[in-house]
């Protein structure tokens, strides 16, 4: 093969990226896709340039590495290596097995619309997670926000969301979202982290090995200190308040056992809620594809290769990690791939470091994952009359229906029965809740269009199995549906690739 | 639905009844199914004489049941859009006219009266009032309920009991034994599988269907609309794909769009030309769908058997074994006269229409019970 393969990668977080460089640097074509204007992921997000902030840096941590990943990006770019492209939202990837061919199918334009589809040798999936928000009492008012919105709110549009705002939930999420929106002028009333400060110290062995990440959480909690924010743990938020929108909300302690002690009701006067119990991996593409899951999480193994060939994974779409993790795979996902690509088998010990990282970094996560669990006793404390899933406006005693009379005893019966996670989110936001209230197992629900797609991009699809035009092998990005021009791979001449 | 509308008219009829499933309610074709009660795509013959029956029973069980199942005796609409074509489709309306059903010819210039968003220009259509539509897994969990039947689910059944006479006595499961008189294999597309642990033989075959689901909408389409080629496609022998999609707006919002008829066996696995004939044949009925967005597809797996006709009734290779599957994309349409069949002859009252037609053994060329 003259031609040097092309890999696709899905995402540019920082597994994304991480990816992108290495297997570009081994002379890999890559084909970035990704659904933001700018690349970064979430935990890089980027103000819009239009809104002119002079300094971003304020709001993120680790901002050197981030420097760093874009300088790299940049030099690919412009060295033709890598092919970026942005508000790309992938839908699809199909896969042709007897050709080793992937079509990786993506909405572009302002109302996603337009279907283009992507033509690679392989795939590398860096999908990232969503947040987890289990429902309370009030949790619909407007006013109320997931942890992640309000921080993507504060670094992508400097915005503040409102005044005088809680922080609630678990995770170690709520300390950088309390500590940004303290910085960014808000009043933060409290932050209530249902964990323990008891369940922290338990797994201090872990934590120990971590010192970045500790100094890490020694910043936020110094922040907070400095900025007067309560700190309430093992509490929790029991329910938010207001006609047209939040207007206070009622937090409790909680005991050992989960049940809410009484005479710890304490109601708070605030105008935003920033709510969010931990993070959950994107798996439907990797779904699709047909690659095996560990629990909600893609499984790989240590290539970071899944179980379907030409088929990586990396990030928290293969476990939540945060973004270190997610840096370490990606790199090795990145080499693994650009040697597989190459016909040759990757040699570990070129990402010793790497590979040592994400040992450490699991087990961090780990440990993290044993302490942020969502407060016990919230399912059974949840009124009938809550809503659950929003898009369906499903109350809690309707999803409590479909398991008792109606006897559904998996996700995928409740949903039928209840039309719980039938909606726009297809249960993205409402299968955790629902597998809570409901005593099933949270399964990764089969979706295999990762997003809504227009019947007109469909209909307009080539009658292949990928989806790929049976011309224009040469292309990397072909328009679906639409005859006009279609964009070809920029030529550039990439030097000599560097070996493994 | 099948096993559901078995043990709802079973225990009407007096018996005790137990149902065994090894996943939840719904848990197979069910809850792949788009709940089309049509007697509008079938040819006068036994079958339609089922959906006729059937069609009856689910409108008693919709005044029974209503909204709980999303019971809509909503019509069809056929549409032509060739006067060939629709010559062919008014021939074929009007012998299903002789054999009971009501159709009404309708002319290309009052097709907008009866959907306004259909594309301009088709030839004209038969009006079918008589097709219906019902959510699936809510039917087959409400006619469950109201069997009163105790429910096994999660329990797979791996043996049928025979005594040393070949009498059925019970089944087999993971978790024990359940001992009856007479098993009701409704076991849908796994149906020849549950006949072989009884040691018969009963051929079901898969034929895989996607459904598209759009967005929620306002009621767009009124009806269980589609193209005249389905009919055609219902008893088509060919392996290949052929689309020719209903497209029905339903009480809870979104559009459904279904459904492909594929022999690719167990394969789940999404297939992007499928999807692709969907929407294209979507589409072309209802031009303004363009634009409106698929939410999710689904595939589920229709049981079908040679002569494409169910296998309804006792088995006389194996005493106390009756049959209800085989129904391909038909399944949830024909359950309530399934089950009023299997009633009737499990309980020994004359059947409510010439069951020969269904009998489980006709496969059979050397009549034995050697698989």
């Amino acid at each position: 093969m003259t031609e040097r393969p092309r890999l696709a990668v899905v995402g540019a977080g920082p597994a994304g990226l991480a990816a992108a460089l290495a297997a570009a640097e081994r002379g890999v074509r890559v084909t970035l896709v990704d659904a933001a204007e700018q690349a970064g992921g979430q935990f890089y997000r980027q103000p819009a340039a239009a809104l002119g902030a002079r300094r971003p840096q304020a709001l993120h941590h680790q901002w050197r590495t981030w420097e760093r990943l874009r300088a790299g990006l940049d030099r690919h770019r412009a060295a033709g290596r890598i092919l970026h492209l942005t508000d790309h939202h992938v839908w699809c990837v199909a896969r042709d097995p007897a050709a080793g061919v992937f079509g990786v199918h993506a909405l572009r334009g302002p109302a996603q619309e337009e279907g283009v589809v992507v033509r690679a040798d392989a795939v590398l999936l860096a999908t990232g997670g969503y947040e987890r928000v289990l429902p309370f009492p009030g949790w619909t008012l407007p006013g109320v926000v997931t942890a992640g919105g309000a921080q993507a709110m504060l670094k992508g549009g400097l915005v503040l969301p409102g005044r005088t705002a809680v922080v609630a939930g678990t995770g170690p999420l709520l300390l950088p979202v309390a500590g940004g929106l303290a910085a960014a002028g808000a009043r933060v009333a409290a932050l209530a982290e249902s964990a323990g400060p008891a369940a922290l110290l338990r797994q201090a062995p872990a934590l120990a090995a971590q010192p970045g990440k500790l100094a890490e959480g020694a910043g936020y909690a110094a922040r907070l200190l400095r900025h007067g924010v309560r700190v309430l743990t093992r509490c929790t938020v029991v329910a938010a308040h207001g006609t047209d929108r939040l207007e206070a909300v009622t937090v409790a302690a909680l005991d050992r056992d989960g049940s809410l002690r009484p005479g710890s009701y304490r109601r708070i006067r605030c105008d935003t809620l920033a709510v969010g119990h931990g993070m959950l991996p994107h798996t439907d593409l990797a779904e699709t594809l047909g690659c095996s899951l560990s629990g909600t999480a893609v499984r790989v193994d240590d290539e970071q290769r899944t179980d379907v060939p030409g088929v990586w994974a990396a990030g928290e779409a293969t476990g939540i990690g945060g973004a270190a993790l997610a840096l370490a795979e990606g790199h090795i996902a990145g080499r693994s791939a650009a040697a597989r690509l190459r016909g040759t088998a990757p040699d570990p010990r070129r990402w010793a470091a790497a590979g040592r990282a994400r040992t450490r970094l699991r087990e961090f996560a780990a440990a993290l994952d044993a302490v942020y669990a969502p407060p016990a006793g919230w399912a059974e404390r949840l009124p009938d009359e809550t809503v659950v899933c929003r898009c369906e406006e499903v109350t809690a005693g309707e999803v409590r229906g479909a398991v008792d009379p109606l006897g559904a005893g998996d996700l995928r019966t409740v949903k039928l029965l209840s039309r719980a996670g039938m909606g726009w989110c297809q249960g993205r936001m409402c299968a955790p809740a629902v597998a809570g209230l409901t005593g099933c197992p949270l399964t990764a629900g089969r979706r295999p269009l990762a997003r809504p797609v227009p019947l007109g991009v469909l209909a307009a699809l080539p009658d292949t199995d990928t989806g790929l035009p049976e011309t224009g092998d040469d292309l990397a990005e072909a328009e679906v549906g639409r005859t006009a021009a279609e964009v070809g791979h920029p030529v550039a001449d990439a030097g000599p690739p560097e070996t493994d | 639905m099948v096993g559901a509308a078995c043990a709802l008219y079973a225990a009407r009829s007096g018996l005790d009844v137990r149902v065994v499933d090894r996943g939840p309610v719904a848990g197979g074709t069910t809850g792949a199914g788009e709940g089309n009660l049509l007697v509008s795509d079938k040819e006068p013959g036994p079958e339609l004489r089922l959906a006729l029956l059937s069609a009856r029973l689910w409108a008693e069980l919709g005044d029974e049941l209503g909204a709980a199942i999303e019971y809509e005796p909503k019509g069809g609409l056929v549409v032509a859009s060739t006067p060939g074509v629709l010559a062919a489709l008014r021939d074929f309306a009007a012998g299903q006219r002789t054999a009971g059903v009501t159709a009404e010819p309708v002319d290309a210039d009052r097709l907008p009266e009866l959907e306004p968003h259909l594309a301009p220009g088709m030839a004209g259509g038969v009006h079918y009032p008589q097709d219906a539509q019902v959510m699936p897994a809510l039917a087959a969990a409400r006619l469950l309920r109201a069997s009163g039947a105790r429910l096994h689910p999660g329990h797979t059944v791996t043996g049928v009991l025979r005594a040393a006479d070949g009498t059925v006595y019970g089944v087999r499961t993971d978790r024990g034994d359940i001992h009856a008189p007479a098993v009701v294999n409704a076991a849908g597309t796994w149906g020849g599988d549950l006949a072989a642990l009884a040691g018969v033989r009963l051929p079901v075959l898969p034929r895989r269907g996607f459904v598209l689901v759009t967005e929620p909408l306002p009621r767009t389409v009124r009806h269980k609309v589609y193209a005249a080629d389905y009919v055609a496609d219902v008893a088509s022998d060919s392996a290949a794909l052929r689309t020719s999609p209903v497209v029905e707006g339903t009480a809870a919002g979104p559009v459904l769009i279904g459904a492909t008829r594929e022999r690719v066996g167990f394969d789940r696995s999404l297939s992007l030309p499928a999807v692709r004939a969907l929407a294209a044949g979507a589409i072309g009925l209802f031009p303004f769908l363009e634009r409106v967005r698929a939410l999710r597809t689904y595939a589920g797996f229709r049981p079908y058997l040679p002569d494409h006709l169910p296998a309804i009734g006792p088995d006389p290779r194996a005493p106390g074994l009756f049959h209800a599957c085989g129904h391909e994309g038909a399944g949830i349409g024909l359950a309530t006269g399934t089950g009023r069949l299997v009633a009737q002859a499990l309980t020994g009252k004359t059947p409510e229409l010439d069951p020969a037609p269904f009998r489980p053994e006709r496969f059979d060329t050397d009549g034995g019970d050697a698989r």
